[in-house]
């Protein structure tokens, strides 16, 4: 093997060279994207993702920050995680750490709706400025390929029949794929108290689920589904959001005659504290960035949907939200009244 | 003879030098971090991934498998040698490795576990390349009622970190079953034992619990009993290198160790912890030595080291065949893969079998690399036994505080750290095993979650549990260990009567 004993030889004599010579390498990889033309640009800017690395919320602060650089929007963006509690603790961190400060943003989601409902969180939305939604994705409803379940009526009907029998698997307590199900009952004439919803933690588990036919249906963001749908292994009885996806054959709930929109949407906000000068340049900048053809490259490689929705439009949305949410959650007891 | 083929023109792939370099890149980075409690593989994943977004998709995919490897490798180093796990999954190699360190053979067991983590590795790289497909419509069929039992094999058998008395031991379980339940209830969303701090709503930390109890606790019982008695660390008793004897107790326990990590490790929420506690159990039980556990058995580092590795390779089954991300680095090379608008999936392997033989062959060279960057290192890292204690240990304070800080900057976390570090420092003081609160952390919120989801999609029928194959056979495996241990001691009573 005498190509191993060469990366051995590399190896020892030099590791550490390396391993410094690796970072600055991927230091210089990242220089240039900096120097791109200066036009109205920001000097600094900070982004917080209030959840782990690898998640929605971070994948979305990084591609912001990508994209605000590549555009030579702002020059430096720096990308900081505060995880926990469904984003509930970065919120409570930007709420009293950020105040006033017009060059911090923190990255949130439907999810923190619910969250700030079911953990009575002791921080709300209301202390943040709305700034834009960016992306949403719809849910799907899916049942294994072998399922006698054909259409979404039938699951419809199954559950008006005995919500208990129906059971779901999806993502957390509270999130919205619980949520979506328990809406989804509602609408088909059954007690949403009574739906057998089963949360896994995070999307491999609920997957696996449904794919070994443990439950009856699955929900949760088509994304989680897609490669199994094409696989032939799973059949997408219907999406959630208001149009149907492209090359996927299941109606919208909507067509199917229930009248339930949901998607699962992110978005960013900007501290309390700041003056209508200083909202407007924010929402200008998260504007410009969402038409900067690096955002829409990246929308299309991550299969996230353009959902722009900026300032006073956004806004109204998140009280629509909010108030549908608590309604949801205290009817499935989630959220004790 | 189609997948050796196809492997054959994977390695091509992964020997291009452009690629050899990423692979050596990663397994470098991978094991810095690996060191670092609390920085794991996932952080340096998701922190790489916009910088190489610019990168070819082959090169920086092979990178990630190599820090993935890598991180693997490095979290064992530290575990033996100042007794804090870098990560979980370390954590039964932490139990004999460092008693070893202490007693002077830090070097075979350094050894032991970066040749057994090549050895396992490579097996289950192997059987990544041979078997995934087939292996996993298998972990498909793993219900939540099969988990439970997987789990209840694993309560019986945890009684091996017990030491020498079951009741110290039980006692440890509960404390650590106790503080599982600390956080959001996973099936009604309430949250349990969080006296409204919400901190406390997402559970204790493992890291933050392991680091506390091995390395704060370790540090402060070595502080207070300094004016005792002067305990010298002698780094080098006898050989650096492994014996013979070492090897020959090494190979089985290698091979046993790959076969219990590589098929857990596949399992949809199967992860690294179990097969490392399960394999500490087995050899703790077949040892010829029985009376070194406890002192420095090389057969307990040998075989959770092998069960570690062979899990991580195991992580990829699922992921490569059905883009099922079973563990954080697993959910960043995801991400990772869908940054090219590839979905790993069922596809994968028909659409991009450029890329995925790659990403296998590159596997086995990761672990070839992995082993030539550590053998030659571990002369130099049994060296930083000689530093004086006091430096030492207060190096592993930092350090520990720092890896907390940096995976969960809160001041609720460091208060946590320092209640566990004085917890450990008792249950040391008082003779209590630490191994057991951990063990209950990990697999108490586990059993429970799956438990309540099997009775809730059979509709609130125990029945489920003996009506599933895997879990009747899981069950009746963890009751036969439950009850051999008194037939044999009665059956040894019988005979000695007969006598």
């Amino acid at each position: 093997m005498p190509r191993h004993r060469h990366a051995c030889a590399v190896t020892r004599r030099s590791a550490l060279p390396l391993l410094a010579g690796t970072l600055s390498a991927l230091a210089l990889l990242a220089g240039p994207l900096g120097l791109a033309p200066a036009r109205a640009q920001m000097s600094d800017l900070k982004i917080m993702a209030p959840a782990s690395p690898g998640g929605g919320w971070d994948q979305t602060a990084r591609s912001m920050q990508q994209a605000l650089v590549t555009a030579g929007l702002v020059r430096s963006v720096q990308v900081t995680n505060v995880t926990g509690a469904g984003g509930t603790i970065g919120l409570a961190q930007f709420i009293n750490g950020a105040k006033g400060d017009p060059s911090q943003l923190m990255v949130m989601g439907y999810v923190m709706v619910g969250a700030i409902l079911t953990n009575k969180a002791p921080v709300s939305l209301d202390q943040v400025t709305p700034i834009a939604r960016l992306t949403e994705e719809t849910e799907a409803i899916v049942v294994p390929a072998a399922s006698p379940i054909k259409t979404i009526q039938e699951l419809a009907a199954a559950i008006k029949a005995n919500p208990g029998k129906v059971t779901w698997s999806g993502g957390s307590a509270g999130g919205v794929d619980h949520i979506a199900a328990a809406l989804f009952a509602q609408m088909a004439g059954a007690d949403p108290s009574k739906i057998n919803y089963i949360p896994f933690s995070g999307g491999g588990e609920a997957l696996a689920a449904v794919l070994g036919g443990k439950v009856t249906a699955g929900i949760s963001g088509y994304g989680e589904f897609e490669s199994q749908v094409k696989a032939g292994k799973l059949r997408v009885l219907a999406v959630t959001a208001a149009e149907r996806l492209d090359g996927v054959d299941a109606p919208t709930l909507t067509e199917a005659g229930i009248a339930l929109k949901i998607t699962n949407w992110r978005g960013v906000m900007a501290p309390a504290g700041l003056t209508p000068e200083q909202r407007k340049t924010l929402v200008d900048l998260v504007e410009k960035m969402a038409r900067s053809p690096a955002w829409q490259d990246i929308l299309k490689q991550k299969g996230w949907d353009d959902a722009l929705l900026t300032g006073d439009a956004f806004a109204d949305l998140l009280k629509q939200e909010t108030a549908r949410t608590a309604e949801v959650l205290k009817s499935v007891g989630l959220v004790k009244p | 003879m189609d997948t050796l083929g196809a492997l054959l023109q994977g390695l091509s792939v992964a020997i291009a030098p452009m690629n050899l370099l990423f692979a050596l890149i990663g397994v470098l980075l991978g094991t810095a971090v690996g060191v670092l409690p609390g920085i794991g593989p996932a952080l340096t994943v998701a922190l790489l991934l916009p910088v190489t977004y610019k990168l070819d998709p082959a090169g920086s995919l092979i990178m990630f498998a190599g820090i993935y490897y890598g991180g693997m490798y490095g979290g064992s180093t530290t575990a033996i040698l100042i007794n804090t796990p870098g990560e979980s999954a370390s954590m039964a190699t932490a139990l004999e490795g460092n008693k070893m360190a202490k007693a002077g053979r830090g070097g075979p067991a350094l050894a032991t576990s970066a040749i057994g983590s090549f050895v396992a590795g490579t097996i289950a790289t192997l059987g990544l390349t041979f078997l995934a497909p087939s292996l996993v419509e298998i972990a498909v069929q793993f219900g939540p009622e099969d988990y439970f039992a997987l789990m209840c094999v694993a309560f019986v058998t945890v009684s091996a970190t017990f030491g020498d008395s079951p009741v110290r031991g039980l006692t440890s379980l509960f404390i650590g079953l106790a503080l599982g339940l600390v956080g959001i209830d996973k099936l009604t969303g309430q949250s349990r034992l969080a006296f409204g701090t919400p901190e406390l709503l997402d559970g204790v930390e493992i890291t933050t619990l392991a680091v506390g109890l091995f390395a704060i606790g370790e540090a402060l019982f070595v502080a207070s009993r300094r004016h005792l008695e002067e305990e010298k660390l002698e780094p080098i008793r006898g050989s650096l290198w492994m014996t013979l004897d070492d090897w020959r107790r090494s190979w089985k326990p290698w091979l046993r160790g790959t076969a219990l990590g590589f098929p857990i490790g596949a399992l949809p929420a199967g992860g690294a912890e179990i097969p490392t506690f399960l394999s500490y159990a087995v050899e703790r039980r077949l040892t010829k030595h029985p009376e070194e556990f406890g002192k420095g058995a090389i057969e307990g580092v040998a075989g959770p080291e092998a069960a570690n590795n062979a899990s991580a390779a195991g992580t990829l089954v699922p992921l490569l065949t059905l883009g099922l991300p079973t563990s954080a680095t697993a959910a960043m090379m995801l991400a990772g893969f869908q940054q090219y608008g590839l979905n790993p999936g069922p596809l994968l392997f028909a659409d991009h079998p450029q890329l995925v033989w790659g990403l296998i062959a590159s596997l086995y060279l990761a672990n070839a690399m992995l082993l030539v960057l550590n053998l030659p290192l571990v002369g130099l890292w049994v060296r930083l036994l000689a530093i004086p204690q006091p430096w030492l240990y207060a190096g592993i304070l930092v350090f520990a505080t720092m890896g907390t800080i940096a995976a969960k900057p809160s001041v609720v976390e460091l208060g946590m750290l320092t209640v566990f570090g004085l917890m450990g420092y008792l249950m040391r003081r008082f003779d209590y095993p630490v191994a057991p609160v951990v063990v209950g952390l990990i697999l108490g919120p586990v059993a429970e979650a799956q438990l309540r989801r099997a009775l809730s999609i059979s509709l609130g029928d125990p029945m489920v549990l003996l009506e599933s194959p895997i879990s009747a056979t899981l069950l009746a495996v963890a009751a036969i260990a439950l009850i051999a241990p008194f037939v044999m001691k009665n059956l040894g009573r019988f005979k000695a009567n007969e006598d």
